[in-house]
């Protein structure tokens, strides 16, 4: 498959008072045509400067990328100029944001927003821009488009504010479609209802999506493959099926474990994952989980784990799966869960840095 | 049946009363809290939940009906010393633990807050030891006492907002969304707490939320709201197993389960008011299903449902 998007070593920091925050630090993934990467983490992890740095809307300074590459369509985007930007955002990449009460412009009609795109990236004029734009919301399943188009965001509830953010987002039908937790803000009825609506529009757009969320089950419901972010790295990623039935770091498992599923009983207390996430302006030596994880090594806290190879799509960052590493049994909560994988590898093997 | 510690009879909250733009938040609701359980309440944003929560302890004034708390009113009118009993039993905790907390308090002061209100501690000695355990209590330590809400993350400010609730020794708190606001690594953490203290206190609970797997594992009955009425209430694995009312359904089968081969085949429900299609002269109200699951529904749909119950 061809590949949208290629992230390569990527290292953000920032500029505070309190010392420099290495808020991403050394992350890489790839993204093929009309794929759905999902991204989990806490917040702090990373997960949404991952994602608006390959946008350029970090602020810079204090942000400042400090290492990598993000090539694009095979095109470097990280030494373009804020001019040549423009050119990207809306047109090849485009966002959805969390917050849809706050990321409309509330003095301007909902129609003339999306207008806003099709008449700079498509050369459009008003009233065809218009006619599209009406198409548009029809297209994100809002009723009678004709008369929402002229009013304005306060006039929508808060699930149609983020249709409408969808219709902005694919107005120029963009390659890559970056949505930060999107459904976050949302209730489950209307969760299900946008998620669905986005599948369904990038099987006709063929677009590819990048899905920050921190909600496992919207990620069972919508990724095709899943990274998951802790302190700034990425420390598992594979398919969606690799991650929930076979996961390796300990980190994943302790995700899956907190999350109480409606199968289970209720006497056995969650496995809540200890303490909170490290300082990024001083990230820890070794491992930077090894002081939450309980299945940490002694060398976790001197040398940072090379990221193993699990199967061809899977990776996992830590020193469990090292030859010489004790044999350990994740949470009871995961073991159910656990299915033996055909793809994988007799054993898992270390990746060589620099690839 | 335990002992009931709260009864919620046809409870109404309007806003605006008599004007056009009048809210029925929550209109007619019946329903007891015993002892020692925990109920959740789930609904959508705007069905009142939250309203109920506040209307229970009194931050409003309810517009009609009445809720008893160990069968005395805790609405109507009050003398200050009447006022001052009730709030010592029933305590919240909020949803955002980052507006909850006064930024220009420090943590001993926002827990002893009601301490000194109530006068339960005889010297400054005695208040700050008390601090001090309420501290321990919820997991953070003495050396935490003097400093400001900024300093801690969101997961401990909640755990600073459980210690204030505990700090006047309530029997009943009222949860609303407790742990919406925090990650999910960390509202294990709360949750595992709020269970803990239960246990050891023995607490009753009205936990609100809208995140239904953690309202069910917390939960030991379950109450859907849905436009200001409650329309389903039942232990929280019947109401899982056997969900009646449509809503109900609609809303289950709306949360998506961290197992990706379930959401490969997951059949999303939705709701339509108009199923029910009643008769202007047909009586709607919480009947039984089946013991001690209730549903907001006619007469005539009590058969249907009553036939279509699975044993």
């Amino acid at each position: 498959m061809e590949k949208i998007l290629e992230v390569k070593d990527l290292k953000v920091s920032f500029q505070t008072y309190g010392g420099q925050v290495q808020a991403v630090r050394g992350v890489s993934f790839d993204l093929h045509k009309g794929e759905t990467l999902a991204i989990v983490g806490e917040s702090g992890s990373g997960k949404s400067v991952t994602s608006q740095t390959i946008m350029k809307l970090i602020p810079m300074p204090p942000g400042q990328i400090t290492g990598g590459q993000i090539l694009f369509n095979g095109d470097d985007i990280v030494p373009k100029s804020e001019k040549e930007m423009e050119n990207i955002r809306g047109k090849e990449i485009s966002m959805i944001f969390q917050d849809p009460m706050t990321s409309l412009n509330p003095t301007m009609r909902v129609g003339t927003q999306i207008m806003e795109v099709l008449i700079k990236h498509q050369n459009m004029s008003k009233q065809e821009a218009k006619k599209r734009a009406t198409e548009l919301l029809r297209l994100v399943g809002i009723p009678m488009p004709e008369k929402r188009v002229v009013q304005y965001p306060h006039e929508f509830s808060g699930g149609m504010r983020q249709r409408a953010m969808i219709a902005i987002a694919l107005a120029a039908s963009p390659k890559l479609l970056i949505a930060d937790e999107p459904t976050t803000a949302l209730d489950v009825t209307i969760q299900a209802q946008i998620l669905d609506l986005m599948k369904e529009l990038q099987n006709k757009m063929d677009t590819s999506i990048i899905f920050i969320t921190h909600d496992l089950g919207v990620v069972a419901n919508v990724a095709d493959r899943v990274a998951v972010m802790y302190a700034g790295q990425i420390v598992e990623m594979g398919t969606v099926d690799e991650i929930f039935y076979d996961p390796r770091h300990p980190y994943t498992w302790g995700l899956l474990a907190s999350m109480p599923s409606l199968e289970n009983d209720n006497d056995a207390e969650l496995a809540a994952i200890p303490g909170t996430p490290p300082d990024l302006t001083n990230p820890p030596k070794g491992d930077a989980f090894a002081a939450r994880n309980q299945y940490a090594l002694a060398i976790d806290f001197e040398e940072e784990p090379p990221m193993f190879q699990i199967s061809e799509t899977h990776f996992a960052k830590t020193w469990l799966l090292h030859p010489d590493a004790p044999q350990v049994n994740p949470p009871e909560s995961v073991m159910k869960r656990i299915r033996k994988l055909s793809s994988n590898f007799e054993k898992p093997v270390l990746v060589k840095e620099g690839k | 049946m335990a002992e009931k510690l709260l009864q919620i009879k046809n409870l109404k909250q309007h806003f605006n009363v008599g004007k056009p733009n009048m809210v029925k938040a929550v209109d007619g609701i019946t329903f007891d809290i015993y002892k020692g359980e925990t109920l959740g309440l789930v609904g959508e944003s705007g069905c009142g939940k939250s309203t109920t929560g506040r209307t229970i302890i009194r931050l409003y004034d309810a517009t009609d009906g009445e809720v008893l708390f160990e069968n005395e009113n805790v609405h109507g009118k009050k003398s200050a010393k009447e006022l001052k009993k009730f709030n010592r039993k029933m305590q919240m905790i909020f949803q955002d633990p980052y507006a909850s907390l006064n930024p220009r308090m420090t943590v001993a002061d926002i827990i002893a807050e009601g301490i000194d209100i109530h006068g339960l501690a005889s010297s400054k000695k005695e208040r700050m030891e008390k601090v001090y355990e309420l501290l321990e209590t919820v997991g953070l330590n003495k050396e935490h006492a003097n400093r400001y809400p900024h300093e801690f993350s969101g997961g401990q400010r909640q755990r600073i907002g459980i210690a204030r609730a505990l700090a006047v020794d309530p029997e009943f708190i009222i949860a609303d969304e407790p742990i919406s606001a925090l990650d999910v690594s960390i509202q294990a953490q709360v949750v595992n707490l709020m269970k803990k203290l239960q246990r050891e206190k023995g607490l009753t609970y009205l936990f609100i939320a809208h995140d239904l797997s953690m309202v069910k594992y917390i939960s030991d009955r379950i109450g859907v709201m849905y436009f200001g009425k409650l329309v389903e209430l039942a232990s929280a694995e019947d109401l899982y197993n056997n969900p009646i009312h449509p809503y109900t359904q609609s809303l289950l089968s709306a949360i998506p389960l961290p197992d990706p081969e379930s959401e490969r085949t997951r059949k999303r429900k939705s709701y339509d008011p108009a199923v029910h299609n009643y008769a202007s002269d047909e009586k709607i109200e919480m009947r039984e299903v089946a013991p001690g699951h209730y549903v907001y529904c006619s007469e005539k749909e009590l058969k249907q449902y009553q036939a279509q119950y699975k044993h």
